[in-house]
Formats: C-alpha cells, structure tokens, sequence
C-alpha cells in the first residue's frame, strides 16, 4: 500500500495488552472462586463418605449410648428443633419490631444513635459472652434453669442484633415518595408500618433471619454455657397432652442437649465409630438448616417477586 | 387582592420554618372554589413547601414551624393549627406527587388505599369508588382489564394518572399538584394537563409548576412566587399579558429563572 508502518499498529498493541491483563484477571478469579468451591465441596463430600453409611431409621430414632452402633441423635435433635422454635418466636418479632421502632417512630437524637452503635458493635460480640449473660441472667437470676428456655432465650440474644440491623437496613431502602404517599392519603404512623414499611421490606428482614437462624443452629458455645447437657436420655414433655388443658409448656424448662453439643461429644471420644456418628449428624445438621434457609429464601422470593424499586 | 369567586380557602399572613430558616414569607392568598390556582416561580423560591402546608406533610420531619392562617371554608378550620389533628386535614385534602409513587400493590389496591385507611372494606363499595375514580383520572379504560395487575407494570404517564386516581378515590375538597408532569414525557404530560382542566368541575385544584405554558394552559389564577414571597396573584391571563410588577415579567420573558 505504500504505508511504512500501519497506523493502526499501536492502538492494536494497546487492545493486545489491555487483553491479556483482562485475560489474567478471569484467570484469578476463576481460581479463587474454584478454591473456595472445592474445600467446601471436599468438607461436604468426606462428611457423606464417612457419615452416610449410619444414616439409618434408627440413627434418628435412638438415644445416645455407649455403644457407638446403636446410638442416635433423637434427643438431639429434637432438643435442636425445639430451642430453635424459641429463638425464632422470641427473636424474630423482637428484632423486627425494635428494628420499625428505631426506623419509623424513634427520634433521631444522640440516644438512638448510642443504641445503633451498641447494636452495631453486639452483632460481633463473641458468642461464649453472650452464654455468661445468659447464664447470669436466665438461669441465676429468672430462674429459668438450664432448660429449652434459657438455650432458646440465649441465642435468640444472640441473633437479634442481626435482625435488628438488617430490619432497619431493609426500611432504609424504602423509599420516603412512599411514605409520604401513604400519609398523604391520610394514614396514621401505624397502618403506614403495617400495610406498606413491613411489607415491602420483609425481603430483607427475611435475609436477617436466615443469617441469624444458620448461626443459631451451629452454636455450641453460649449452649454449654448455659448448661445443656452432653449425654441425655430421655426427651422433653410433650407439648400436647390428651387431658385437659391439651397444650402444654412444660418442655420449656426440661433440660436438653443440641445437634453441635452431641457431635462434639462424640468427635471428643478416641473409637473411631463415634466419629462416624458425628459425621452423620453433621450430615443432619446441614440437611436441617438448609431447610430453615430454603424455607426463609422462599418466603423471601414471595415478597420480593413483586417489588422493586 | 380580593377576586370575584367562592373560596375554598384562604391563607392569612403564612409564615413557615425550616429549623429557624423562614422559608415562606408572610404569604396572603385566596384559593377560589372549583378553580386552579398554579404557583409559578423559580427553583427553590418556596412553591412546593407552600403546597406542603396545605396537607401538612411538614408536620412528618421535625422543627418544622406554621405562623398564621390557612383557612378552609365552608367551616372556616385552621388547617395549620396544632389543634387540627394533620390527619383530618389530609383525609380532606389530597396530593399528587411530583414522581408517580404508586404502592407496590395491585392498580386495584393503589386507588382503594385511601378507603381502606378509612376503614372501608366493602368488596361492592370499593369496586364502585376504584371504577370512579379510575374513570376521574381517565385511566379506566386502559386497565379495566387487568386491575389486578401490579401498578409498576404500567407507564410513568399511566402511574401518576394512577396516583391522580388513587387521590381522588376519597372526594377530597382541595387537590394538591406538586409538579406532577416534570418526570413525564410531552405526551403524557398533555393528557395530565387535560385532565386537570376537567377535574376541575369536582374538585378545588393548587398546582405547583415550573413550566410556565402549563400554567398559562391549565389554571384559572396564578400566583408568582420568588424567595418565599408571592409578588403577584392575578388571573392568569392578566399574568402573562400583562403583569404589574417588573420582576412578573422578568420571570415569565424567561430573563431570569
């Protein structure tokens, strides 16, 4: 063509490069993600491959024994299932609603900003600290014993915070036009929380409690603290009872154990068949809170389908 | 300056604070019966917050403060008296919205919200007042088939007719406009602009515009507003034919603004 060089030739070498920069990026960050993916991947699988073969009818149906083959997790997962239901019943409506409160009806004055931070800074307060209140709190002083109650109560203490914050995150991103909207029409402060605050920010509070509940679910610490026992053989009263007054609350202050408190029982003994036990229950325990979040990220699929703002 | 007409309010000598910065200015108004009265005047000079107290939304934020009188008639309440409970007073008067914010409800349950605050739940009662009010805001017709489709699914013009709908579904006295067509496109803003004009024969109009042909096209009387006074309040064709004060025309030749 009679051109010496090709003007073109530069911003080319300059595309080359900024290429192959774009290139090792995905290269990092195919890797990272890949390392994350397989330990996990690797924890889940060695946990089947040593826990599956005791997964059995009776596994769930047995009390913990001596004998590694013919003990199970029914008290502790029974005892699991219930503290949960307390959590969630104490956590879930308290957080929410203190969460509405600091959002919608608190002044904002140096008070309520004292009780963010506080609230901000208790989310990371170490789990064994919130046992040692419990303790003194729960069992010393409300005399709640080392029972369903106090483990419920303690780490419905535990998670609030997280439902707090994310309660009062979720109101935050809604925006104020719809507010405004409401009052306009002539609401009052409440029927503008219920039929439109609460509504539209269950999404998120939702993911609150999905968080808060999947570390509930695995804590051991604060639970030993409080006095849950390792080694038990019997269940909590029933709720239901076939006599008058049919419903009963006594399980509330029978003593219990949970899922991590029986796997580190059993993870702590030397023969080998033990270890498999926990494996097992680790299998359950994961199987269990994967049906908690599974149920919350439905719900909160349901309340979001519609709404975005 | 006294008009000719059956008013539907009066402002007295409003004064009105943010904090201790007064950002309404001894404000005298008359707001004719049946007629729109638009509120032109440059960005920031106080229009929106002068519509506001018609509604009392200042009373949502705190260290807001009302001096004098705006007076509803025919029974002659203070509406900016802290006696008056705001809430009466906004079951009285509605408002439109600068950017369509329906709720993230179905149309249907946009426009019965106002009812349903009121504690009005009868199914036969509520279809009739949304058919209504849907028709007021000449929506009808392009949703009577799908009511019960989510409002975020229609336009932006079709949302703030929505939001015209939704007010006008409790027979409100006055309805408050703060800039309603500034997010929409021409189009949809002419069909607002008309509807306005029929909505008129209902109900007591104020409408907030910073687009000056809008006023001149919709409204009876205007007032022109400037750093939270109003310089003038006339007719509207006096107005932008023949302003008396210097600063009217200023405005409206678009010399300043």
């Amino acid at each position: 063509m009679g051109f010496e060089r090709n003007p073109f030739e530069e911003i080319r070498k300059r595309i080359a490069q900024n290429k192959l920069r774009d290139h090792l990026f995905w290269i990092l960050g195919f890797f990272s993600t890949l390392i994350g993916f397989v330990v996990l991947f690797t924890l889940i699988i060695d946990l089947f491959i040593d826990g599956f073969p005791r997964l059995s009818w009776s596994f769930f149906i047995s009390y913990p024994s001596r004998f590694p083959e013919k003990a199970g997790i029914l008290s502790a997962w029974v005892g699991t299932t219930l503290v949960m239901v307390v959590t969630a019943v104490t956590a879930i409506p308290l957080g929410i609603a203190a969460g509405i409160y600091l959002e919608e009806y608190g002044k904002k004055n140096w008070l309520t900003h004292l009780i963010e931070i506080n609230m901000n800074n208790l989310a990371g307060v170490p789990s064994i600290i919130y046992g040692l209140l419990a303790l003194g709190l729960f069992v010393y002083f409300f005399k709640f014993g080392e029972s369903i109650l106090t483990g419920g109560l303690t780490l419905g203490l535990l998670i609030l915070p997280m439902v707090v914050t994310s309660t009062r995150e979720s109101i935050k991103s809604i925006p104020n036009s719809i507010r405004e909207a409401s009052y306009a029409l002539g609401a009052t402060k409440w029927q503008t929380v219920k039929d439109h605050i609460l509504p539209y920010s269950m999404g998120g509070i939702l993911t609150g409690v999905i968080i808060g509940l999947s570390r509930a679910i695995g804590e051991t610490a604060p639970i030993i603290t409080v006095g849950a026992l390792t080694f038990i053989a019997f269940l909590p009263s029933p709720p239901l009872s076939p006599t008058f007054p049919f419903i009963s609350f006594q399980w509330l202050f029978d003593p219990f154990t949970v899922m991590p408190i029986q796997m580190f029982n059993w993870v702590s003994r030397p023969q080998k068949e033990f270890h498999l036990n926990a494996a097992a229950a680790g299998i359950i325990l994961l199987v269990m809170t994967l049906v908690m979040n599974g149920l919350a990220i439905y719900l909160r699929y349901r309340f979001r389908k519609r709404i975005k703002w | 300056m006294i008009i000719p007409e059956r008013l539907k309010a009066e402002v007295k000598n409003l004064n009105f604070y943010y904090n201790q910065i007064q950002a309404i200015k001894n404000i005298n108004l008359p707001i004719a019966e049946n007629r729109i009265t638009a509120l032109i005047g440059p960005s920031g000079c106080g229009k929106t917050t002068y519509l506001r107290c018609f509604n009392r939304m200042h009373d949502l934020y705190p260290n807001n403060r009302y001096e004098g009188e705006i007076i509803l008639y025919p029974d002659r309440l203070n509406i900016i008296s802290p006696k008056v409970d705001p809430i009466e007073v906004r079951m009285r008067i509605s408002m439109v919205f600068q950017k369509p914010n329906p709720f993230p409800k179905t149309i249907y349950e946009n426009v019965a919200y106002g009812l349903r605050v009121r504690g009005e739940n009868r199914r036969s009662f509520l279809d009739e007042k949304v058919e209504k009010a849907l028709r007021q805001a000449a929506l009808w017709d392009e949703v009577k088939d799908r009511l019960f489709d989510h409002a975020f699914n229609l336009s932006g013009g079709q949302q703030q007719r929505l939001c015209i709908a939704r007010a006008l579904a409790t027979d409100p006295e006055i309805l408050l406009f703060d800039e309603p067509t500034s997010a929409l496109d021409p189009t949809a803003t002419s069909k607002i602009e008309e509807l306005i004009m029929q909505l008129k024969k209902d109900v007591t109009i104020i409408i907030v515009t910073h687009n000056m042909q809008q006023a001149a096209r919709v409204s009876d009387y205007t007032a022109f507003m400037y750093l939270g006074e109003i310089i003038e309040f006339d007719k509207t064709e006096k107005i932008f034919t023949r302003p008396s004060k210097k600063l009217t025309e200023d405005y409206i030749t678009g010399r300043f603004g």
